[in-house]
């Protein structure tokens, strides 16, 4: 097949696709790394020229910026142990047969059809606030006072809201990993004496390695860039300004579009940090 | 010790009646097979004594002792899967000790039994390699190490070597034999093909939408099948049933001939004929003869080669004394 004719004909017929992807990518990478070095803010004059790499400075030496780095890394780990604990638990419970098995695998995936702003309303509105939301209702219930989810539990609320919508994801792919395991092996291991939890622990978690590292590696992709949850519950405040959202406030807030593109190369610096970790401890799994 | 037996033992599912209430015994020590076409319900037979299902009624004894209730780790057996079912990320080594492990065996006691089944099973080079790297053959051979080293009172093959090609089923067959003429222990074994029954079985055990049609020596079975079932399944090539005129000459609605038992000549003979296919096989030669009269085709072994050609016109004649023959229930007449 691969004759010199053919080799060139797909390059030439790809190339359409990878010029385009290339563009995509590229050009906002140029712009933001162009910007990051101009002294930009659109509201008091305009671009006024070179800033060297004043911008990059100003945004590390900013006392929000470790605290942002912290916040991030906290609410993606927070949200990879929720989702791949209870996307594990969720499989192995929809993988048993039971009345009603399609229905009830369509509700446990449509939280991920919400829109992530319309998700944090229902959430904000409807379960977390302190006075008529379903949460204080419970408490005062029982006699407590209603905790002030949002401003009091901020970053845990919002891993709680962020996990709600994930979960649908883990469990989606995890469950198709769990119905791929060989039922004779999990007998072989029965009449070898092996309880549940042996039998979880020394085959069904090592088979489901693999659907794991998917679910880490595609979920921190999409949770670094987390915003719109944190825009419409808390906009930033009560500690929960991540990466992601210190720089739409310079931005948009302060104004500051030199500043705020500085804080985009450092986030894409931070995202690969994140890869190479993550991609070192659980990317083996992906081979053979 | 391990001895089975099952009384009044049936299994369904939902509505449908896969075992119908049945008695078996198998004695300690003996090889028996359980031998049907697919979906006679032997697997589920053999899942019913290893404990993976649940009966629906009867009891099944081991050694004397009511197992019915006993979950299947605590039965005593070990069984061996027609897929191995070895755990794909463990090594050979951890695969066997397994069970070992899952019964909390002294380390020094794991190795000493891992070692002597990887010797007998000629696996000692392959201890530290994981399933996926080894051969089909090798992969049965953990299997069975991983049963032996629980030192159970009966092994349950499910059709074990049926995955296997057919040269390495026929030494893996011959392995399974010396082993359990060294073990000296009770081995169920299930499979389709009348030829692995017949070569291992003390006990055959034939299975028919579970029924049990008939339980005997692999001879007995082939010398005085119960019914025309038996007659068919056990023997190859199939025996030739013929109906009709020719069943009456001997007072029965069905008689019974193997292929084997009839001689082949060219002048005169009790039935004419024409060759169809011929199969040389050099030692025998199997030939399709048609337009008898008696049955669509006659299957007929001559031993050696014998030259007769398609379209050639023969005679057969079946050797008296070994036809079979048969009532209108199907049902041997003494």
């Amino acid at each position: 097949m691969a004759t010199q004719q053919s080799r060139s004909a797909a390059r030439m017929m790809m190339a359409p696709a990878v010029i385009l992807l290339l563009g995509w990518m590229l050009v906002p990478l140029t712009m933001t790394l162009w910007f990051s070095f101009r002294n930009y803010l659109p509201m008091r004059g305009g671009d006024q020229g070179s800033a060297g790499f004043d911008n990059y400075v100003r945004f590390v030496s900013s006392s929000s910026f470790w605290p942002s780095v912290q916040t991030t890394l906290i609410l993606v780990g927070g949200v990879l142990v929720i989702t791949v604990a209870l996307g594990i638990v969720l499989a192995l419970l929809l993988d048993q047969p039971m009345w009603g098995q399609g229905i009830v695998r369509i509700l446990v995936i449509a939280p991920f059809f919400v829109m992530p702003t319309v998700s944090a309303l229902v959430w904000k509105n409807m379960f977390m606030d302190p006075v008529n939301g379903l949460f204080a209702h419970i408490w005062k219930f029982f006699g407590a006072t209603p905790v002030e989810w949002l401003s009091q539990a901020s970053i845990p609320s919002i891993i709680l809201i962020v996990s709600w919508q994930w979960l649908p994801f883990a469990t989606l792919i995890l469950l198709t990993a769990v119905q791929s395991l060989d039922s004779e092996q999990l007998e072989a291991a029965e009449m070898d004496g092996a309880p549940f939890l042996q039998r979880f622990w020394f085959l069904i978690l090592p088979h489901l390695s693999r659907a794991i590292t998917i679910v880490i590696l595609i979920q921190t992709i999409f949770l670094l860039s987390i915003f719109a949850e944190i825009f419409v519950t808390t906009g930033g405040a009560f500690g929960t300004r991540t990466l992601t959202y210190l720089i739409f406030q310079r931005v948009l807030e302060s104004q500051n579009i030199g500043l705020g593109s500085a804080g985009g190369v450092y986030a894409i610096i931070l995202a690969n940090i994140v890869a190479l970790f993550l991609m070192r401890i659980v990317g083996k799994n992906l081979d053979a | 010790m391990g001895q089975i037996t099952l009384k009044k033992v049936s299994k369904s599912f939902g509505d449908v009646e896969v075992i119908p209430p049945l008695d078996l015994t198998i004695e300690d020590g003996e090889f028996a097979v359980f031998v049907g076409p697919s979906g006679c319900g032997k697997s589920t037979l053999l899942r019913l004594i290893a404990g993976l299902e649940d009966t629906s009624g009867g009891t099944i004894s081991i050694d004397g002792n009511d197992a019915t209730e006993i979950p299947p780790a605590k039965r005593g057996l070990a069984m061996v899967f027609q897929s191995y079912a070895l755990y794909p990320h463990m090594s050979v080594r951890k695969n066997i000790a397994f069970p070992m492990r899952m019964a909390k065996i002294d380390q020094a006691e794991q190795d000493r039994r891992i070692e002597a089944a990887a010797k007998a099973l000629n696996l000692t080079d392959y201890l530290d390699r994981k399933p996926g790297q080894l051969s089909g053959g090798q992969r049965q051979r953990v299997a069975i190490g991983r049963a032996i080293v629980r030192e159970p009172s009966a092994f349950l093959f499910d059709e074990p070597l049926s995955n296997l090609d057919a040269a390495l089923r026929v030494g893996m067959r011959l392995e399974i034999m010396e082993m359990h003429k060294r073990l000296d222990t009770t081995m169920i074994y299930v499979t389709h093909d009348q030829v692995e029954a017949m070569t291992m079985a003390d006990k055959i055990v034939v299975l028919r939408a579970g029924y049990i049609e008939q339980v005997g020596s692999p001879l007995e079975l082939y010398h005085t099948p119960r019914n025309v079932f038996v007659a068919g399944f056990i023997g190859s090539p199939q025996m030739n049933l013929i109906e009709g005129p020719e069943a009456q000459k001997h007072n029965a609605h069905t008689i019974g001939v193997r292929p084997e038992h009839i001689d082949v000549t060219e002048g005169s003979g009790m039935w004419k004929g024409t060759v169809g296919v011929a199969e040389h096989l050099g030692s025998d030669t199997f030939f399709h003869v048609h337009n008898t009269g008696l049955r669509d085709m006659i299957t007929v072994r001559a031993p050696g080669e014998v030259s007769f050609r398609h379209g050639d016109e023969i005679y057969l004649t079946p050797k008296a004394d070994v036809i079979h023959r048969f009532d209108e229930k199907g049902l041997r007449i003494a």
